[in-house]
C-alpha cells in the first residue's frame, strides 16, 4: 500500500530581515523605489532583484524525505528553530515549500493553534461553529456532534455567553474541544498541550490517544517528551532543517537527548571562543565557563545536591558600559527550562562601568535540582539587549546525596526542600 | 478510506489559476466568515444597523445643502435628495467594501498564518457581508421613493446586473488592495484617501451631463462611474448613457478577474510576511 504522506526532498527557504532595505541616499530614490516596489511584488519574477540587493537567506528545511504510512503515530522532536514548525506549516498548506514535493492521500486537518479564529464577541455556541468550519468541518458534521463537544468542553451554562466572558480556563477548554473532535484521516497537532490545566491536558492526550488508536494517522510536535513518548508509535528528529533520525519513538527520543549532550562541554573549564552555535549580536564575547564548588575546588565529577555552586562566566565587553548582565539557565534533559540565574535579580549587583575581559561569578548557595544531567544556558545582556547567547553551554551533572539526612535518594519530582513531618495526634495503641 | 483523494504540495511560483473545485469544497466556510463579520460589525453598538442607514442618509443631507443648496448643482430629474441618494447607496456599499476588505487579511492574520483555506475568502467575505447594509439602506430609498411620489419604472430590472457589477468592482479591487497590504502597510493609509478622491470623480453628487460629451468615455474606466449612473437609470429612470455604462461593466469585469489572478500569485506569501 502507497504511504497516505510521501515527503520528497522538501526544502523551504526564509528570507532573513526582509524589511531592512538597501540605504537609499536622497528623496528621489526613496519615492523612485516606493513606486517600483508594490509593481514589482505584483508582477515582478519572484526573486527579482533589480535594484535590490540580495537578502540573507537560510534554509529553514533542506531536502526532507519521510514516509508515513496509515496509522502511523509521528512525534516530530528537535530543538527550537529545526524545522518542525515549517515542516507542518507546509504540510497544512499554510505556506509553500521552496522545492521538493508532498503527496497527500487522504483527508487532512492540522491544529496549529488550539482556537484560531475564535471572536470573542460571539457566543460560545457561535465560536464552535465558526471554528469548526475554519478547521474544515462541515456544518452538518458540527451539528452532529455539537452536544460531544460541548460535554467535553464542559461549558454548558455558558454556551450562549460571549466567550470574552469566559475564564482562560474555558476558553481553552472549548476551543480544544472543537479541535478534539476534528475527524481526518491525517492530523497534524503543533505543540497545543501546553495550554490549560494539567486535568485537561491528560484528558486531550486521552482524547488524543483515542483518535490514534482508530487507526489514524497523527503527526505530532512537541517539547513534551514523555507525551511523544507515550502517544507516539514512530518517532524523527530535525536538526537545523534537516531529517537526522527517523524510526521508533523512543530511540529517536534517545537519539535527540544524546545530541543535546553531545556538543556541550564537561569538566569544570568550559571553552566558548569556539562554539559556533550561538547568537550573538554583538559577535562572540562570551569566551569561558568555570563551575567550582564552595570551596572554589574544580567541579569535576558532579555536584552533591544541595551543596553549593559557583558559576563564573568571562567575557568580553567591547564598549565600557555599566549595563551589562549575565544570565544561567539550567535545562533538563527533556530541554525544559527548571532554573534561571540573572544577575538582575541580585539587588546589591556591580555598578561599576567596565570594559574589556571581565569574569563575573554566581554563587548558589545550595542547588536543590534532583539528581540528573542539566544543561546549562549562558547569555550576556549588554544595555538591556542580549548580546551573545549559547544554547547548550555545558552540561552539568547533580549527583545523589544524603540530602535529607535519612540515607533516603529523592528520586521523583523537580527539585528537593528541606522539610520537616511531626504527628499531630497520635491515638496510643496501647 | 477515500484512497481516491490526493493532494500535492508543491513550490508555488507565478499566476496560479483559479482553483474553482477548492473553492466549492469550502464554501460553507465563505459563508461563515461572511455570517460572522455581519454578526460582529455592531456588537456592542447603541444604533446598531441603524449604523449602515444613517452613513448614505446623513451624506445625502450634508450634500443636497452644499451642492444643491449653496452651489446650485442640478439633478437630472427627481428631486436632489433622492437624486443623491441613489447615487449614494452603490458608492457607500463600494467605499465601505474596498475599505473593509482591504484590511481583511492584516486583521485576520491569524487565520492567514494557522490554518488553510482559499485566501480570497478573507476580502471577498468582507464585500459580500456589506450587502446587508446595501439593502437595508436600499429599504430607505424605497421609503424615500414612497415619500417623494416618485415612479418605479420598469428600468428596474437592470438592478441585479448593477448590483453584480458593484460587487465586482469592489472585490477586485479589495482582493488587489488587502494583498497589497500584507507587504505594504502604506495600503492602510492610502485606501481612505483614494476612497474619498474617488467620491469627486464619480457621479454621486452631480449628474453625468455636467461632464464634458468626449470626457465620458474616460469617465467609464471608473468602474464605478457606470454603477452609479446605472443605478439611478434602475432606481429612478433617469436617463443612462450607455457608452459610460458599457465600459464600466466591462472594466468591473476586468477589475474582479485581475484581482483574483493577482490575489492567487501573491497568496502563496502571506503566510511568511504578514
Amino acid at each position: 500500500m502507497k504511504p497516505i504522506l510521501e515527503i520528497r526532498g522538501l526544502s523551504k527557504q526564509y528570507q532573513l530581515g526582509a524589511r531592512s532595505g538597501p540605504k537609499m541616499d536622497n528623496l528621489r530614490e526613496v519615492v523612485e523605489r516606493s513606486v517600483k516596489a508594490p509593481f514589482h511584488a505584483l508582477f515582478g519574477r519572484n526573486g527579482d532583484s533589480n535594484g535590490q540587493v540580495e537578502l540573507p537567506t537560510f534554509w529553514a528545511l533542506k531536502d526532507v524525505n519521510l514516509d508515513v504510512q496509515q496509522g502511523d503515530v509521528l512525534g516530530i522532536i528537535g530543538r527550537n528553530g529545526a524545522g518542525k514548525s515549517t515542516l507542518l506549516k507546509i504540510l497544512s498548506r499554510i505556506t509553500s515549500p521552496t522545492a521538493g514535493q508532498v503527496t497527500v492521500r487522504g483527508r487532512m486537518a492540522s491544529l496549529l493553534e488550539v482556537g484560531t479564529g475564535f471572536h470573542p464577541e460571539l457566543t460560545g455556541r457561535e465560536n464552535i461553529y465558526l471554528n469548526g468550519a475554519i478547521l474544515g468541518m462541515r456544518k452538518a458534521e458540527i451539528r452532529r456532534r455539537f452536544d460531544e463537544i460541548v460535554a467535553f468542553a464542559e461549558v454548558e451554562k455558558f454556551l450562549d455567553t460571549p466567550v470574552k466572558h469566559y475564564s482562560s480556563g474555558m476558553y481553552v477548554r472549548l476551543a480544544f474541544a472543537v479541535a478534539a473532535h476534528l475527524n481526518p484521516e491525517i492530523l497534524i497537532v503543533d505543540e497545543v498541550l501546553a495550554v490549560g490545566d494539567l486535568a485537561f491536558q491528560k484528558k486531550c492526550l486521552g482524547k488524543m490517544g483515542e483518535v490514534s488508536r482508530g487507526g489514524r494517522t497523527v503527526l505530532f510536535v512537541s517539547h513534551n517528551m514523555p507525551a511523544v513518548e507515550n502517544l507516539c508509535s514512530r518517532g524523527a528528529v530535525l536538526h537545523q532543517g534537516q531529517l537526522q533520525f527517523d524510526g521508533g519513538a523512543k530511540e529517536a527520543i534517545q537519539y535527540y537527548l544524546n545530541s543535546l549532550s553531545t556538543r556541550s562541554g564537561t569538566g569544570h573549564l568550559v571553552e566558548l571562543d569556539g562554539v559556533g552555535d550561538r547568537k550573538s549580536r554583538l559577535g562572540p564575547l562570551l569566551k569561558r565557563m568555570e563551575f567550582l564548588t564552595g570551596d572554589d575546588e574544580p567541579l569535576n565529577e558532579g555536584l552533591l545536591i544541595g551543596s553549593r555552586l559557583k558559576v563564573k562566566v568571562h567575557f568580553d565587553l567591547p564598549k565600557p558600559t555599566s549595563n551589562f548582565h549575565v544570565g544561567l539557565g539550567f535545562n533538563n534533559s527533556y530541554g525544559q527550562r527548571i532554573f534561571t540565574a540573572h544577575s538582575v535579580f541580585d539587588p546589591n549587583r556591580w555598578q561599576t562601568e567596565c570594559s574589556g575581559r571581565q569574569v563575573v561569578s554566581c554563587d548558589i548557595p545550595s542547588f536543590i535540582l534532583v539528581p540528573g544531567e542539566y544543561t546549562v544556558k549562558v547569555w550576556l545582556e549588554v544595555n538591556g539587549q542580549e548580546a551573545d547567547a549559547i544554547e547548550d553551554a555545558a552540561k552539568m551533572r547533580v549527583l545523589e546525596s544524603d540530602f535529607y539526612g535519612t540515607g533516603r535518594v529523592p528520586w521523583n519530582g523537580t527539585f528537593v526542600l528541606k522539610h520537616r513531618w511531626c504527628l499531630e495526634r497520635a491515638a496510643d495503641a496501647r | 478510506m477515500s484512497t481516491t483523494f490526493e493532494l500535492t504540495i508543491r513550490p508555488r511560483k507565478g499566476w496560479q489559476p483559479i482553483d474553482f473545485r477548492e473553492i466549492y469544497l469550502y464554501w460553507e466556510l465563505l459563508a461563515f466568515l461572511v455570517w460572522r463579520d455581519v454578526k460582529i460589525r455592531y456588537r456592542q453598538t447603541l444604533l446598531g444597523g441603524l449604523w449602515a442607514l444613517l452613513q448614505p442618509f446623513i451624506a445625502m443631507l450634508i450634500f443636497s445643502y452644499i451642492f444643491n443648496r449653496l452651489a446650485h448643482v442640478e439633478s437630472d430629474g427627481p428631486p436632489y435628495k433622492l437624486f443623491a441618494y441613489a447615487g449614494l447607496v452603490p458608492w457607500t456599499f463600494f467605499s465601505a467594501s474596498v475599505t473593509q476588505s482591504s484590511n481583511s487579511l492584516i486583521a485576520n492574520h491569524q487565520l492567514v498564518s494557522k490554518v488553510y483555506f482559499p485566501r480570497v475568502f478573507i476580502p471577498m467575505g468582507a464585500v459580500l457581508a456589506l450587502l446587508l447594509d446595501l439593502a437595508l439602506s436600499l429599504g430607505l430609498f424605497a421609503a424615500m421613493m414612497v415619500y417623494y411620489r416618485w415612479p418605479v419604472t420598469p428600468a428596474v430590472v437592470w438592478l441585479p446586473v448593477f448590483l453584480l457589477g458593484a460587487i465586482l468592482a469592489a472585490a477586485g479591487c479589495g482582493l488587489v488592495l488587502s494583498a497589497l497590504n500584507v507587504s505594504f502597510r502604506d495600503v492602510k493609509y492610502a485606501v481612505p484617501f483614494l476612497v474619498q478622491m474617488g467620491l469627486f470623480v464619480t457621479p454621486v453628487i452631480y449628474p453625468v451631463r455636467y461632464v464634458p460629451q468626449r470626457w465620458q468615455v474616460l469617465m467609464g474606466l471608473n468602474p464605478m462611474a457606470g454603477i452609479v449612473i446605472g443605478f439611478r437609470h434602475a432606481l429612478l429612470g433617469s436617463p443612462a448613457s450607455w457608452q459610460v455604462i458599457g465600459i464600466s461593466l466591462a472594466m468591473c469585469l476586468v477589475l474582479f478577474i485581475a484581482g483574483l489572478l493577482i490575489f492567487r500569485r501573491m497568496e502563496s506569501r502571506f503566510a511568511d510576511i504578514i
